[in-house]
């Protein structure tokens, strides 16, 4: 079985779940033994002018250890296409990316930006579609695999061209991204990309229901495959000194609308009135960053209150490591694989009901987004009584074993079959 | 002659309500007197009410050849008497007739034997008086919370002058044994052991209508069938199971009313079988051997041990935080305190917050009203915490004054 898959980022360069997810799931597949083209659009340091070239995968997996790569990773070719696209992106913020690109003097004529990237994100992703349908015709694939709105019209090309059966895999929707603000364009890709599409796959049957219901994709055309979480065995705990007295709550996301921090920083004070040495850990950066830390300001509790950025590798490792309790109140999360994360790393787990996770992971605390009051409950209920941290992590342990990227991965071949 | 003998449990607890880290010191009414009532009266007519009366029915038509006997807990028994008190009257019709035995169990259908000696003896005195003050009977016989029994228990019983104490028939207690004849605890020389068939009475707990079930649909002939293989190799069968198996865990329309209202006359017309309460089996028959139980049984879960209970930490804590406040709990002298803390004892609390079979969704996840033991242990803790925080401000002074805290139970 060859795929053409439409994805985005590997690592070391992992900003979200969307790129946790596409690098677990071309693993999984890998070790059932699909061959597969894998396709990211990519701002190289030194742009050439095919548009496409071919990197190494020791290149793009060397923050992992050999073990962990080289039984499965010989079946992958992975092709970077020059774009400005990245995940999480959204209209305005290509823009600003655009003009923080002319500004920083990158001269015009290697960053012809009106024709290479396009002026906005649109022409950016119609851009990349184009691109796709050449590399369609250069190779030889079973099946294309995309993932959201952003690859789809690249996906839809490459159908065209070639007539092999497309699947659109679902990790967010406009719904969720934007609530009721949705972005009509992007709408109406997502649903073209879902009608065209032989199956379509989501990451929760919650998602699932959404798209039945905002979309009319019949239920039938939709298949379940939950995410996984990477165990990184081989990978050295942190281990981190704790001070009893003082409690760590931790929140780790895109700070967008999405994600609902600013729930997280409601229950913060209720938490706070209640027990005064909680200290709480935002990280994570997004558009609604200004605004919050305002609001943290106003609620008089910036000493317990931490914004620390955008975490990577080793850093987010610590953060879970000294962190009492992880939040995850998104108001509304496909799945949520921080979540399988936090579970990992021995910390309980406090999630949305609104969030796909919750159909994997049994023992975590769950509340609904807006019910803050509920979620400052639920908070000092692990920091207060002694009996639920190690009951919640060892029983989160045993829900992870019935998880993993390799039966994710042979869920995808089963939808592959069904279309050949 | 094997000697058939049905016990039913009846119990309600009184359900804690949404009590959240917020309400610690602002409020402390604990109950959801609301679901109290609702619940008691749907299950007064979904079962006891219906079951008592089908009960009524058979012990007059079989002219007192028909016998059952109950354990009401006193939970149970108070909120028949505050919310339906229908189905007190009930019972007592059925007390009426010589042919319904009572037993004995801690009032507050508590774990207080495991935890307290003095408290456990208290609230099975309790029960005993309400018994007596209600049916006119005083209990001979004990049975302990779910079933839970050890040779302490049953030495313990018999140091209280029972007849006889009830236990599971398990098979790591019986071995080889069979639980088809009457047993007595070890060390002791008067008091008996009966113990549960829990083969025949799942039959009808637990798998009367699961239609997976390859002895589906169970009749009361074929039940018959199944009981008459135990003549010659038994003297007695313990059918002990739920009151509520009639009408609410079996819903009416699975056909369980009938099916009881069939069996009986199906058992009579065979000559070798008899109808008995648990005091006349322990009066009939003697024991064939004591029996060895070291460790806790109960009739809960496949294990039958105490896992249900006491099978994690959060369960263990709980338990032991909240026996822990007994001698601040008695030194205040107060009658609501006293309450209060008893009603905190019920096992249905701990019982929710078993995680044993949280990821697959069973019976306990039925019998919950939290949607996960998590959140069932964070909001008894928050009651509890409360609750000793109340008991602190309340605890006499070196004066020997007592500072009235501002406590009151407020009713919805």
């Amino acid at each position: 079985m060859k795929v053409l898959m439409f994805g985005w980022e590997f690592p070391p360069h992992i900003s979200g779940g969307l790129g946790t997810a596409c690098y677990g799931l071309t693993k999984g597949l890998s070790k059932k033994g699909v061959d597969i083209t894998f396709v990211i659009p990519r701002l190289g340091k030194k742009p050439e002018r095919s548009h496409v070239r071919l990197i190494d995968y020791t290149d793009v997996l060397q923050a992992y250890p050999a073990k962990d790569t080289a039984s499965w990773a010989t079946r992958l070719k992975v092709m970077a296409v020059e774009s400005l696209l990245e995940p999480y992106v959204t209209e305005e913020t290509y823009l600003e990316m655009v003009k923080k690109i002319s500004r920083t003097g990158e001269k015009s004529e290697v960053f012809d930006l009106s024709n290479d990237y396009g002026p906005n994100i649109f022409e950016s992703v119609s851009r990349y579609a184009k691109i796709a349908g050449l590399i369609a015709r250069q190779e030889s694939f079973d099946v294309i695999h995309v993932h959201d709105w952003m690859t789809i019209p690249a996906g839809m090309e490459a159908k065209h061209i070639s007539g092999k059966p497309l699947v659109v895999h679902i990790h967010a929707l406009e719904f969720d991204r934007s609530g009721i603000h949705v972005n009509q364009r992007i709408y109406d890709i997502e649903r073209a990309g879902m009608e065209n599409a032989d199956q379509v796959i989501t990451v929760s049957h919650y998602t699932k229901k959404r798209i039945m219901e905002y979309y009319d994709i019949p239920e039938g055309k939709i298949s379940v495959v939950h995410n996984a979480v990477s165990r990184m065995e081989s990978i050295e705990r942190y281990h981190v000194k704790k001070n009893p007295s003082r409690k760590y709550v931790l929140f780790l996301g895109r700070i967008t609308f999405q994600k609902g921090p600013d729930y997280f920083i409601e229950a913060a004070k209720l938490v706070l009135d209640r027990a005064r040495n909680t200290h709480f850990i935002m990280a994570g950066s997004g558009d609604m960053m200004p605004r919050l830390i305002e609001r943290v300001s106003e609620l008089r509790i910036g000493t317990n209150f931490h914004f620390v950025g955008f975490l990577k590798g080793q850093d987010v490792e610590r953060a879970f490591a000294m962190s009492d309790v992880y939040v995850m109140p998104s108001i509304s999360e496909p799945f949520g694989i921080s979540a399988l994360e936090g579970a990992i790393y021995d910390v309980p787990v406090i999630l949305s009901r609104q969030s796909g996770v919750t159909e994997v992971l049994n023992h975590a605390l769950k509340v609904d987004f807006w019910d803050v009051r509920e979620l400052a409950n639920k908070i000092l209920g692990v920091l207060s009584y002694g009996g639920i941290h190690d009951e919640i992590t060892t029983n989160a342990k045993k829900d992870l074993r019935n998880i993993s990227w390799e039966m994710a991965g042979s869920k995808i071949l089963d939808v592959y079959n069904s279309l050949m | 002659m094997p000697s058939i003998c049905f016990y039913f449990q009846v119990h309600q607890p009184y359900r804690v309500g949404k009590y959240t880290f917020f309400d610690i010191g602002s409020r402390h009414d604990y109950e959801d007197v609301e679901k109290d009532i609702s619940i008691t009266r749907k299950v007064a007519q979904k079962c006891y009410l219906p079951a008592n009366n089908l009960i009524l029915n058979l012990i007059e038509k079989y002219k007192g050849r028909f016998k059952v006997s109950y354990s009401i807990s006193g939970t149970a028994l108070d909120q028949f008497i505050e919310y339906a008190p229908e189905v007190i009257d009930s019972f007592k019709r059925l007390s009426d007739t010589g042919c319904v035995e009572f037993l004995n169990e801690t009032y507050y259908h508590s774990l207080a034997f495991l935890f307290s000696r003095s408290e456990f003896i208290q609230q099975v005195k309790l029960h005993k008086k309400k018994i007596k003050e209600l049916f006119g009977q005083t209990p001979r016989v004990f049975r302990n919370t779910e079933l839970i029994y050890n040779n302490e228990l049953g030495a313990l019983v018999e140091s209280m002058g029972y007849k006889a104490v009830l236990a599971e028939g398990a098979d790591h207690v019986l071995g080889w044994r069979s639980p088809n004849f009457v047993y007595q605890p070890s060390g002791c020389y008067r008091t008996k052991l009966l113990l549960r068939n829990y083969h025949l009475s799942d039959d009808i707990a637990f798998r009367f209508s699961n239609r997976h079930w390859d002895k589906y649909p169970l009749s009361a002939e074929k039940f018959v069938q199944w009981v008459k293989q135990i003549n010659g190799s038994g003297e007695v069968i313990n059918l002990f199971m739920d009151y509520e198996t009639f009408g609410e865990h079996q819903w009416e329309d699975t056909g369980i009313f009938n099916f009881m209202e069939a069996l009986p006359e199906k058992l009579i017309n065979i000559p070798e079988f008899n109808f008995v309460t648990p005091s006349e089996e322990a009066e009939i028959y003697e024991p064939v051997a004591q029996l060895d139980v070291p460790s806790f049984v109960s009739w809960a879960d496949m294990e039958r041990d105490l896992t249900a209970w006491m099978g994690n930490n959060m369960q263990r804590e709980a338990l032991e935080r909240v026996y822990s406040l007994e001698k601040k709990v008695k030194r205040t002298r107060s009658q609501e305190f006293l309450e209060t803390w008893r009603k905190l004892q019920t096992g249905d609390h701990f019982y929710y917050m078993c995680t044993k079979w949280f990821s697959d969704g069973d019976v306990h996840k039925y019998f919950n009203p939290y949607t996960s033991p998590y959140d069932a242990y964070i909001n008894y803790m928050n009651v509890l915490s409360d609750f000793i925080d109340v008991l602190d401000s309340t605890i006499p002074s070196r004066r020997g004054k007592h500072e009235k805290y501002q406590y009151r139970s407020i009713s919805i």
